[in-house]
């Protein structure tokens, strides 16, 4: 059982340990009596649900948060970073999911950002810089033009850029996070070679994934937890990957929990045909019927949120029709949508859903406002509060009153004022993008009844989710999307998370018969989201 | 001492969490806003014998309209999260085309007077297009639109003033008195009533809802359903009311349009409506605090040249309450 795990052939402390570490916020236990070891040339995973206290715990490492309680220890010795340069200095480097790069800056300038060599007194020697960058990405052998703009760089080579930088720190623990959420297969090989160099007899690599699948080929152990506290933790050879995925929900997943399934006879409330927007979206087309829960799966980057986009007019749609019940429908924009009751609720509900700032009841009735308003235009304050009060009370909106300021509510609540404001508008069809994102376990629960009892109620759903169970647990029917494309509709009896997997990562130029292997380059064209790619592979 | 710091923090977010709600904190810089005013009025009217008498205060007042007025259509335009530059130059402009209405074209005083207000409107609108359509950020928008003023007005008005001399009236708009024999200008009734009914519209229409709405979060009021382009350009149109209102007012206080004036006011309103608690960054702000920070701007000024200050410093200790106005309104924010 050893024979995969280096580590364990050394003997003295482990490389990274953390004991009894917790951590709490107002209102939430973030993080209890946490604990993890990651040992010499190993690559340790970490999985667990959103909100299980993965990112907490990353932050505590790096010194973003102070923990409350407990100890960690790096090569057996106690440490406490209170800012994130010290641990940077201790030899902690972590890769967030969402980059810290400048876009504007060339590889070089953001690998050295802050550490830039001078040229005399003043001025900074833009040789120097790139000779040191030149020199470090050879010697990670990552296929980078230090002199491009980071801008102009696929996601994946930014990862790349980012792996840099933190080695240029001569980092003795690399965290990931979320590495490969935004990567095809062949950059996620690509990516796990680089993770491989980059582990010796003095380093380790903290791997934090929901891609399950591709544990199997990088981890030697994976630790599992689970609201905020340790499960366990186990060699990745002898354990099956189903095994994991109980622990870190703390259930065998059952189907008790879904939806009867929606008869074929339930009225066609939304067609969509041919949808295909400049930027990706290549020929989208499917079906919602009455009181159906329609999942839609696929990896980041699909375009599953842009089809929700693109359906209440919020980007603009190239080719393509929308029937809404028979009609053909043009919808230019959001009001629109709203007009025919469709309400869309973003995975980023901090920059697209809520007014923080305002109080419950001014989010609750934003939607409303107009129709609950006089023909002069005066507000019916009393009406729009009466629903706002109606709704905190069936959709058990914990808060003191509709006169909190809405940024104080916790996730699952804050998702619940935006549930609220579409449910006042009495919306048919509610696009839920990642519903449960950022949303503790308990809550999640809630928000999972939510969706069911309106679909019982005869609303029409779409949920987009990342979170492969919670789909499989949800959907009536499941579209699976893979960059721009549509590559499969299950029903839920079929839908399995291999299956899922399957068809989501089923590119149009790929033979599904062979699994892409690891090491292994594809050809593939261009299918980034981002359209253009000046220079890419070029000048190395 | 970071255990100090920490500890401090959570009980202070407890507190916020525990109930304080955004409107109670909005109170209470609006009556921080309101003690400066007091203390600042108590500290003249110590200062000089001269400070408080009613003919004093009265020119107070008086000299709060033209402020007041642009501070109060700014106020809507700042909480969606726009800036108008363009009020004091366009104020400029109404004034001489009121007086072209009026004392060229000999339109009746009322109907010259409602058009200037239009003609205001008609400024604010080409903003709102330009802000909400185009999609030229509302600095940029607005400091185009306060040359184009300053230079209309200019070109109209062959760059001399136009006096008001024959037309019967219209400086009674500011100058005269509603209660006769009683000394207290109209103007301030006007603005008075013009000030209610922006609270009114404010708080209690549809307009003044979307305004905070866009303010707060513009993306996520479009995602919601709300046409954001068009109130907008509704709101920039609205606020340009009261840039005419503010060129009639001021023109019939000195009984001529002067075109070359108008530059510097727009800063003084913003400012007032800045020390009014109103947040540049939008979706908040109220108009008592607008109203009370167009008084502070009045009472410092008077003051200042009641107790013999000299002019010159007298920016420099507006320059300074605005800072300490807005830093007080980020120590508010921060607990």
């Amino acid at each position: 059982m050893t024979t995969t795990v280096a580590g364990q052939t050394l003997t003295g402390a482990p490389l990274l340990e953390v004991e009894g570490v917790s951590k709490s916020f107002p209102g939430v236990k973030a993080l209890s009596d946490m604990r993890l070891d990651l040992r010499r040339g190993e690559v340790l995973a970490l999985v667990g649900e959103n909100g299980a206290g993965k990112s907490t715990l990353m932050k505590l490492l790096s010194g973003i948060y102070t923990a409350d309680a407990g100890q960690f220890r790096l090569n057996g010795r106690p440490f406490h970073a209170t800012k994130p340069k010290q641990a940077l200095e201790l030899g902690i480097s972590i890769i967030h999911q969402d980059f810290n790069l400048m876009p504007h800056l060339t590889v070089a300038q953001n690998i050295f950002i802050g550490r830039e060599p001078s040229a005399g007194r003043f001025l900074l020697s833009e040789r120097e810089l790139n000779a040191k960058a030149k020199d470090l990405v050879a010697r990670l052998q990552l296929p980078l033009n230090v002199k491009q703009l980071v801008g102009n760089l696929t996601v994946a080579k930014q990862q790349m850029v980012e792996i840099a930088k933190a080695l240029s720190y001569d980092a003795k623990v690399l965290i990931m996070d979320e590495p490969t959420a935004a990567l095809n297969y062949a950059e996620v090989a690509t990516l796990h070679e680089v993770i491989r160099r980059f582990v010796r007899e003095d380093t380790g690599v903290i791997y934090i994934s929901h891609r399950i699948d591709e544990l199997k080929a990088i981890a030697d152990r994976i630790t599992v937890i689970r609201d905020g506290k340790y499960v366990d933790t186990v060699d990745t050879q002898a354990t099956s990957m189903k095994e994991v995925i109980s622990m870190m929900v703390g259930r065998t997943l059952t189907s008790d929990a879904r939806p009867e399934g929606v008869r074929s006879d339930r009225e066609v409330l939304l067609s969509v045909r041919g949808l295909s927007t400049k930027s990706l979206l290549k020929d989208v087309s499917f079906e919602l019927r009455k009181g159906e829960i329609l999942g839609f799966a696929g990896l980041m980057g699909a375009g599953r949120t842009e089809v929700a986009r693109a359906l209440v007019g919020a980007d603009k749609i190239d080719t393509g029709t929308i029937e809404l019940r028979g009609k053909t429908v043009k919808i230019a924009n959001p009001a629109v949508a709203a007009k025919h009751r469709i309400g869309y609720l973003s995975e980023d509900r901090k920059h697209f859903g809520l007014l923080l700032e305002q109080d419950v009841n001014a989010n609750i009735a934003l939607s409303s406002v107009s129709e609950l308003s006089t023909k002069l235009g005066f507000v019916k304050d009393r009406a729009l509060r009466a629903k706002s009060e109606e709704y905190v009370t069936s959709l058990k909106i914990k808060t003191p009153s509709i006169n909190q300021t809405t940024k104080n509510l916790s996730g699952g609540n804050q998702q619940k004022v935006v549930m609220a404001k579409w449910l006042v508008k009495d919306c048919d069809i509610l696009i839920f993008d990642e519903p449960t994102r950022g949303i503790d376990v308990g809550a999640k629960e809630e928000i999972y009844g939510l969706l069911n009892e309106l679909a019982a109620q005869g609303k029409s759903i779409i949920m987009i989710s990342s979170e492969l169970p919670e789909v499989l647990r949800m959907s009536h029917r499941i579209v699976v999307m893979c960059e721009g494309r549509v590559t499969g509709l299950l029903d839920a009896d079929e839908a399995a998370q291999e299956n899922v997997m399957h068809y989501a990562t089923l590119r149009p130029d790929e033979n599904p018969a062979d699994a892409p292997e690891l090491g292994a380059e594809p050809p593939r064209p261009e299918a980034e989201p981002t359209p253009e790619q000046p220079g890419r592979g070029a000048g190395e | 001492m970071a255990t100090l710091m920490a500890t401090l923090k959570t009980s202070a977010q407890r507190l916020v969490t525990g109930g304080v709600s955004s409107a109670v904190k909005d109170r209470l810089q609006q009556s921080l806003a309101f003690a400066s005013l007091i203390v600042i009025f108590a500290f003249f009217s110590f200062a000089s014998p001269d400070f408080f008498t009613y003919s004093n205060i009265t020119a107070i007042l008086f000299s709060t309209v033209v402020i007041g007025t642009l501070a109060l259509g700014t106020t809507f335009v700042i909480i969606t999260g726009g800036i108008d530059l363009s009020i004091g130059t366009g104020m400029a402009l109404c004034a001489v085309m009121s007086g072209v209405f009026i004392v060229n074209i000999r339109l009746p005083v009322g109907v010259g007077v409602l058009s200037a207000i239009l003609f205001g409107g008609l400024i604010g609108l080409v903003n709102g297009f330009n802000v909400a359509v185009l999609k030229i950020p509302p600095f940029i928008a607005t400091l185009a639109m306060m040359l184009v003023a300053q230079g209309l007005a200019l070109v109209i008005s062959h760059s001399t003033p136009i006096y008001f001399n024959d037309a019967s009236g219209y400086v009674a708009i500011s100058t005269g008195n509603l209660i006769p024999g009683v000394n207290f200008p109209n103007a301030v009734v006007i603005l008075a009533v013009v000030a209610v009914v922006s609270a009114v519209l404010l708080k209690k229409t549809v307009l003044g809802r979307f305004a905070y709405s866009i303010g707060s979060n513009e993306e996520a009021t479009a995602l919601s359903g709300i046409n954001v382009r068009k109130w907008k350009i509704i709101v920039y149109a609205f606020a340009g009311l009261f840039i005419g209102l503010a060129g009639v007012m001021i023109s019939a206080r000195l009984g001529s349009a002067q075109p070359a004036t108008g530059m510097g006011y727009e800063l003084q309103a913003i400012a007032a409506v800045v020390i009014g608690g109103t947040s540049l960054s939008g979706g908040k702000g109220s108009i008592v605090g607008t109203v009370i920070g167009a008084l502070i701007i009045s009472v410092l000024n008077n003051g200042l040249q009641i107790t013999s200050i000299p002019q010159e410093w007298q920016n420099v200790i507006l320059g300074g309450v605005i800072l300490i106005a807005v830093y007080a309104d980020i120590i508010r924010k921060r607990t």
